[in-house]
C-alpha cells in the first residue's frame, strides 16, 4: 500500500478502502467510463489498493482517443490549407492521423493554433476577417456546451469566417454498446462526473434497469473514485442495480438546464464512428442544419479522404476494456508517446499513455488478472 | 481535456451581450463565460471547463480540489503551453520527468 500516504486525506482513504475490502466477497468487474478517472486510478495506484477480486476495466471515455481517424485526417487536410487558421485544444496536436499529426502540419507551414477555449478561436476569427478560422470541436457532453455556445455566438454576431469541425460523442450510447457486446464483462459503471454536471442523471436509470448494472456517478479525484467504487460494490453485493450519485457536490439531477437547451438547439444526434471501435448508433452530435454555414465539413472539400489505421494498434480493444494497454505487443516498443501508433498513447486521458507514464517500469508487478467470469 | 477546474469569480462584466467573468484558478487568471450559470456571483466558485462555468461548487471542496491539482501539476497541464508540451513529448522522454519527481 505504498501510495496511500499520498492521498489528500489518508485517514478517509483508509476508511473507504477498509469498507470496500469488508464488502467484497466475490469477483466483480467495474468500468470507469472517463479517461480522467483512468489516469487518476493508475497515477495513484488505486487499482492496486483494491481487493484482488475487484477489477477496474478502463472505458472509452477519452474524447481524443475515440475521435475517428477519418476526422483527424480531415482536420489535417483543412489545417494544411493556406487560407486557414486551424484552432484546437492542445491535446489534439500529436494525435496520429494517417502518416502525420497537427504538430507536423504546423512544421510544414500550416497555421495551427492552440486555444484554451473555443471562444478564443471565435475571437481570432473576428480579428482575421480575411482568413478562414476553423475550430476542432471534439469531446464528450462536458465539452459540447462550450462548443455549442461558440457556434451560436458566431451565428448571432455574424462571424462568417468561423466554422467548426465537429465530432462530439455521448456517453449513454457507449454504455449501451459496451453492455450489448457478447464479450462484455462489465458488471457496474462509474459514470463520468463532469458529463453528468452538464447532462444530469436522467439518461441512466433506463440503462441500469435494462442491463441490471449499478451506475454510480463519480468524480475523478482519488477519494471520489474510492467512494464511487465503494457504492458500486455495495450494490453489486446486494444484487441491486440503481443509479447513485457519489459526486453530488458537482452534479445535480437535472444537470445544467441552460447548457442542455443550447445543445438541443445547436446539435443533432447522429451515428458516430469511434476510433478503433466502429460505429455506435446515436452516439454522436453534429451541427444541426440551422448552423450549416458554420460547419467546416460543408465549407471545405474533405469528402474523399481515405484512412489507414496501423495494423499493430489494438486501441479498439483497449477502449472497450478487452485488453490492458501493456498486453498490446507494440506497447513501449514500437509505440511510445514519442512514436505513438494510436491516439490512446498520446492523449492526457488515454489508457496507453497512463500505463506508459506510471506503470511501464514496474509492469511485471501489474500483470493483469485472469478474466473475471460474469456472474 | 475533460479536466474541469474549480475557480473563483473575481469580477463580472457584460461583453457583446455575453456575461463574462475573470476567474482565478489558484493563481492562474482566465476569462470565463457565465452564460450557462448566469446567476453566479463575484466570490463564488464554479467548475470551469474550456472557458465556461458549468456548475456551482462550494468553497471548501473547490479549494481542496485546487490544492490537489496544483500538487499534481495538473494546473500546468491544463493552462501551460501546449506546444512546449507537445514538443517535449515528441522529442524527449516524458518518463524522465515523472520518475525523477
Ligand atoms: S500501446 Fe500503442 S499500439 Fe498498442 S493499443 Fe496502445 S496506442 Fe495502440
Amino acid at each position: 500500500m505504498k501510495y496511500i500516504d499520498e492521498f489528500q486525506d489518508p485517514e478517509l482513504a483508509r476508511r473507504l478502502l477498509d469498507d470496500i475490502h469488508a464488502t467484497v466477497t466475490r469477483p466483480w468487474a467495474l468500468m470507469e467510463v472517463c479517461g480522467g478517472q483512468t489516469h487518476s486510478i493508475i497515477r495513484h495506484g488505486i487499482d492496486q489498493l483494491l481487493p484482488e477480486q475487484l477489477e477496474l476495466i478502463h472505458g472509452p471515455g477519452c474524447p481524443v482517443c475515440v475521435t475517428p481517424l477519418e476526422v483527424i485526417d480531415k482536420a489535417l487536410e483543412i489545417a494544411s490549407r493556406p487560407e486557414v487558421i486551424f484552432c484546437s485544444f492542445g491535446d489534439m496536436l500529436r494525435v496520429p492521423g494517417t502518416g502525420r499529426d497537427l504538430f507536423q502540419v504546423r512544421g510544414e507551414g500550416g497555421d495551427v493554433r492552440v486555444v484554451y477555449s473555443p471562444l478564443d478561436a471565435l475571437r481570432i476569427a473576428q480579428q482575421n476577417p480575411d482568413r478562414e478560422v476553423v475550430f476542432f470541436g471534439i469531446g464528450f457532453e462536458t465539452t459540447a456546451p462550450p462548443n455549442a455556445m461558440t457556434v451560436h455566438q458566431a451565428r448571432k454576431l455574424g462571424v462568417r469566417n468561423f466554422s467548426m469541425l465537429v465530432s462530439h460523442v455521448r456517453v449513454p450510447p457507449a454504455i449501451e454498446a459496451i453492455m450489448s457486446s457478447p464479450s462484455c464483462r462489465v458488471q457496474g459503471f462509474l459514470a463520468a462526473g463532469h458529463v453528468c454536471s452538464v447532462m444530469g442523471v436522467e439518461e441512466y436509470p433506463e440503462l441500469a434497469e435494462r442491463f441490471r448494472v449499478p451506475i454510480v456517478v463519480t468524480g475523478f479525484e482519488p477519494l471520489d473514485i474510492l467512494e464511487g467504487v465503494r457504492r458500486a460494490v455495495r450494490q453489486l453485493e446486494r444484487g441491486e442495480h440503481t443509479v447513485d450519485n457519489a459526486y453530488a457536490r458537482a452534479v445535480r439531477p437535472e444537470g445544467n438546464p441552460a447548457a442542455r437547451a443550447m445543445l438541443e438547439d445547436v446539435f443533432e444526434v447522429t451515428d458516430r464512428a469511434w476510433r478503433g471501435i466502429g460505429v455506435i448508433p446515436g452516439s454522436g452530435w453534429r451541427l444541426s442544419s440551422k448552423y450549416r454555414d458554420h460547419d467546416a465539413e460543408h465549407r471545405f472539400p474533405v469528402d474523399g479522404i481515405r484512412t489507414e489505421e496501423p495494423a499493430e494498434c489494438r486501441s479498439g480493444e483497449v477502449l472497450q476494456g478487452l485488453l490492458k494497454p501493456h498486453e498490446c505487443e507494440a506497447f513501449g516498443t514500437l509505440c511510445t508517446p514519442r512514436t505513438p501508433l494510436g491516439a490512446t498513447m498520446v492523449s492526457s486521458e488515454g489508457a496507453c499513455a497512463a500505463y506508459y507514464l506510471y506503470r511501464r517500469l514496474d509492469m511485471p508487478a501489474t500483470k493483469t488478472r485472469e478474466a473475471t467470469p460474469v456472474v | 481535456m475533460c479536466l474541469a477546474v474549480p475557480g473563483r469569480v473575481l469580477d463580472i462584466e457584460d461583453r457583446d451581450g455575453t456575461r463574462m467573468a475573470t476567474v482565478d484558478f489558484g493563481g492562474v487568471v482566465k476569462e470565463v463565460c457565465l452564460e450557462y450559470l448566469p446567476d453566479l456571483q463575484v466570490g463564488e466558485y464554479a467548475i470551469v471547463h474550456v472557458g465556461f462555468a458549468l456548475q456551482r461548487l462550494d468553497e471548501e471542496s473547490a479549494r481542496q480540489t485546487l490544492e490537489l491539482f496544483a500538487e499534481l501539476g495538473m494546473l500546468q497541464e491544463e493552462f501551460g503551453d501546449a506546444w512546449e508540451m507537445a514538443a517535449a513529448e515528441a522529442g524527449t522522454d516524458p518518463l524522465e520527468e515523472v520518475h525523477n519527481q
